[in-house]
């Protein structure tokens, strides 16, 4: 990457992803929209955490969540040169995960100097009806 | 399917007599490769080995969060289901994690969960994630489980 061409931080966050092995693991994918981003998790066969009901294991849909929280946050922290460290997430099971591809969105609800939080929302048909949202905590002080 | 279990066996008793298939049987489990590896009544303990696949953050070989939530999430579902006298399966209601300290890489992680409280719906638990001991955690987890409808002991061998 030549120094008069810097990549977007769009740009950084995608190959962030692109090189992390758990957000490929999970077939995680992100469409930047300048200050915005949705995340995609296509369905696969391994996300599923119970055979008779074919649901999505809630596991890999906080994992999705929260790696989408903390792109979120890193998209919007052009002072951060590493993606922010989490400090605590919740996470509420809201719906049950079916067999399907599996969308989320992150909001920063505040951003402070050393820390701030973020909601984050995964949906799958409706967006209205969320399969589980996810609260989070992250370290943007750049130590 | 065989049986070695009294009708009237406890599903922890089940449950213990096949750690194996408790997460081998779930696809995720599977993909994320942790282990059960002993059961009391209320009490889980398990392992999840370090994976290259798992790696959350590229220039230091860390296993992601997600990894930890998914573990903590599933040992604290077994602590909760083997605390209740009747077989039923658990849902996670609510999962909250505190990352204490960043994990090692390359070295496994080990795993407990508690089940301390039991209602008539719902199921309270606590777990942590260490290396050595719990005197030095990596993360803690405080999770509430909805007790779902009833089922024969026997479909516990069947996860």
């Amino acid at each position: 990457m030549s120094d008069d061409l810097l990549p977007t931080r769009g740009e950084q966050v995608q190959a962030f992803l692109g090189r992390t092995p758990f957000a490929q693991e999970i077939g995680m994918r992100c469409e930047v929209m300048g200050d915005e981003m949705t995340a995609i998790m296509p369905f696969q066969q391994k996300l599923i955490g119970n055979f008779t009901i074919q649901a999505l294991h809630g596991g890999a849909i906080a994992a999705f969540l929260e790696l989408t929280a903390m792109a979120q946050v890193y998209l919007v922290t052009e002072h951060l040169e590493r993606p922010p460290r989490p400090i605590n997430i919740t996470i509420d099971y809201l719906r049950q995960g079916h067999a399907k591809d599996t969308f989320a969105r992150a909001t920063i609800t505040k951003m402070g100097r050393r820390m701030c939080s973020v909601r984050a929302e995964a949906w799958q048909d409706e967006r209205s009806k969320p399969v589980t949202s996810l609260l989070a905590h992250f370290k943007v002080s750049g130590d | 399917m065989e049986d070695d279990a009294t009708p009237t066996a406890e599903p922890w008793q089940v449950m213990g007599e096949n750690l194996d298939i408790m997460t081998g049987g779930i696809p995720w489990g599977r993909r994320m490769s942790f282990r059960v590896t002993k059961l009391e009544k209320g009490r889980v303990w398990g392992v999840q080995p370090w994976k290259e696949r798992l790696v959350g953050d590229p220039d230091t070989g860390v296993i992601h969060g997600g990894v930890l939530t998914s573990f903590l999430d599933n040992l604290s579902g077994m602590a909760a289901s083997s605390s209740l006298e009747k077989a039923r399966f658990v849902s996670t209601l609510d999962l909250r994690i505190d990352y204490m300290r960043p994990a090692e890489p390359h070295r496994e992680i080990l795993g407990e969960a508690e089940c301390y409280h039991i209602t008539r719906n719902v199921c309270f638990t606590h777990a942590w994630a260490y290396h050595e001991s719990r005197d030095k955690v990596i993360a803690t987890a405080a999770g509430a489980f909805a007790i779902n409808k009833p089922r024969s002991v026997e479909s516990l061998r069947e996860f």
